[in-house]
């Protein structure tokens, strides 16, 4: 006859899931404490929230012949940043790819350093750049530049190490050097791939670009935070509005020209 | 016909290549690229210098505003945040989640996408700024900032993961004779819970870096100590909140990363 197998004595209290629903209450409680937590407050104070909700979507829609300029700023600021940062991306992603270079000391060395500016968010970025650089769009610039360098050298060396190897080995068999077998065989395959991952990160470019301003890094953000700051909602809410239009277009085109490529 | 295919084939690239070119010539002359600082070189190698020489007397000193203390807040904002938020994203998942048909247009579904679309583009510290003018300034309007702003993005995931869950515990109970209400607790919920919690932990790992930045709003974390120190220009303060910031998302990328891995 068959037996009913045994169960540990964790198993059968179901210590491992006590253990970790305890775990996350007691996170929960303690974050809670830590934050400052005031569901009450909150509550009460809701209808603030929604006053301005309501200011918002009264939009002073003249205020949009002020800022479709800075918005166009704002699109170059992502087109320069996100080009000057992919181009950067290139000879890093290729030394960090598993099938290109075999010593896994210098590979290393790269990933963690890739590692290291993949950490660092968007506006932390933006307030260093406006330290360095100054006030204006140049600043939002090296920041975007800076930040999608990280996250395109990441997908770049993915995707170089998703290739196939037969082309690769088909040069070296023939006397290629490493720079022939990169520029014959590894960029052809893998430049579809590179085209449509950069348009990716523009379009989570243009997303950040519009609010890099809030720290004078250029762009409509600098009038999302002026607009924020003389308490003038009705012109926030255009301007949230104008991001949504142009987010929804640039992401439905990008999105078309990356149906195109694959 | 077929010679003026070959044209359009043969110059394809060359509309192409115009069209690039002109785009990005609007872009460089579009934008003002004169008045860096003269003082640029100096103020990068001041935070080449912070990071390496950074304030360490800073990290705890018991105040409660150390940089210890801090990035827990940080974190807490996170953790809480994102919490919050993969509750109030289920409702909206299945708002948006189209199941049965293929049609292109779907009412429900496709007003539940816009929706999440809106609330993912509009921008977190605007939302941040909303509830400090409710709550007050501090972690809890960041909390809030987070638990809202992350519903775009979870409920975008989640009603994918739906869509593409296996129905198959879901026929068995109803053909067993099962409610509706058996059928979601015993069938659906089950099956999508774990690609919920992996993406749950995604999220996290995002709303980390984003709480970072929050305080620079006047959100709670350490965001708001590192703007601080960067406008008195101290660069050793700035390195060891760099430093900090960078191992906190290091160490919660790789926490988060390993328990998804064994989740899958």
């Amino acid at each position: 006859m068959n037996e009913i197998p045994k169960r540990t004595f964790a198993q059968k209290y179901h210590l491992k899931t006590i253990f970790w629903t305890l775990l996350f209450l007691l996170l929960l409680a303690g974050s809670s404490v830590m934050t400052g937590v005031n569901w009450g407050e909150f509550f009460t104070n809701l209808n603030q929230f929604f006053v301005l909700l309501e200011q918002m979507s009264h939009p002073a829609w003249d205020y949009f012949d002020i800022i479709w300029q800075p918005l166009l700023e704002t699109i170059q600021m992502a087109l320069i940043g996100t080009t000057l940062g992919t181009l950067f991306a290139i000879p890093f992603a290729i030394v960090a790819a598993r099938n290109i270079v075999k010593n896994p000391f210098v590979r290393g060395i790269i990933r963690f350093i890739l590692n290291l500016v993949r950490t660092l968010p968007d506006l932390l970025l933006a307030a260093l750049f406006v330290a360095i650089v100054g006030i204006g769009p140049t600043a939002g610039v090296w920041t975007l530049a800076v930040f999608s360098f990280g996250m395109v050298s990441k997908l770049f060396y993915e995707a170089i190490e998703t290739i196939d190897e037969g082309p690769l080995e088909a040069l070296r068999a023939t006397g290629a050097n490493q720079v022939q077998i990169i520029i014959f065989a590894v960029i052809p395959q893998v430049l579809n791939h590179f085209i449509s991952y950069f348009l990716y990160t523009f379009e989570i470019n243009v997303r950040a670009s519009t609010i890099l301003g809030y720290l004078g890094a250029g762009g409509i953000g600098v009038y999302l935070q002026r607009s924020l700051s003389a308490f003038k909602y009705e012109q926030t809410g255009v301007i949230v509005i104008v991001i949504f239009a142009a987010v929804i277009i640039i992401d439905a085109f990008s999105n078309y020209l990356r149906e195109k490529l694959v | 016909m077929i010679n003026k295919k070959n044209i359009w084939a043969r110059y394809q690239w060359l509309v192409w290549a115009v069209v690039i070119i002109a785009i990005y010539l609007w872009a460089f002359l579009g934008l003002d690229f004169a008045g860096i600082q003269e003082s640029a070189r100096k103020v990068t190698s001041s935070i080449f210098y912070g990071l390496f020489h950074p304030d360490l007397a800073y990290v705890y000193n018991g105040s409660g505003e150390d940089l210890l203390s801090l990035i827990v807040q940080t974190l807490a904002i996170a953790f809480l945040g994102t919490f919050v938020s993969a509750i109030l994203s289920v409702p909206f998942a299945f708002w948006a989640a189209r199941t049965e048909s293929n049609k292109h247009f779907h009412p429900r579904s496709t007003s539940g996408k816009f929706v999440l679309v809106f609330i993912r583009t509009f921008p977190e510290i605007v939302l941040a700024i909303m509830f400090i003018k409710a709550v007050g300034p501090g972690s809890f309007a960041g909390v809030l900032a987070v638990s809202i702003h992350s519903i775009g993005m979870l409920g975008k995931l989640f009603s994918e993961a739906i869509e593409n869950m296996d129905r198959g515990a879901d026929e068995a109970l109803k053909a067993a004779g099962g409610r509706k209400a058996d059928v979601w607790l015993l069938a659906t919920f089950p099956t999508i819970l774990p690609e919920f919690i992996n993406y749950t932990l995604y999220r996290f790992e995002i709303a980390v870096r984003s709480a970072s930045i929050l305080g620079m709003v006047g959100a709670g974390g350490i965001g708001t100590p590192l703007l601080f120190a960067i406008q008195t220009r101290s660069w050793s303060r700035v390195g060891i909140i760099l430093l900090g910031i960078i191992i906190m998302v290091t160490l919660i990328d790789w926490l988060s990363g390993s328990l998804r891995k064994r989740l899958v």
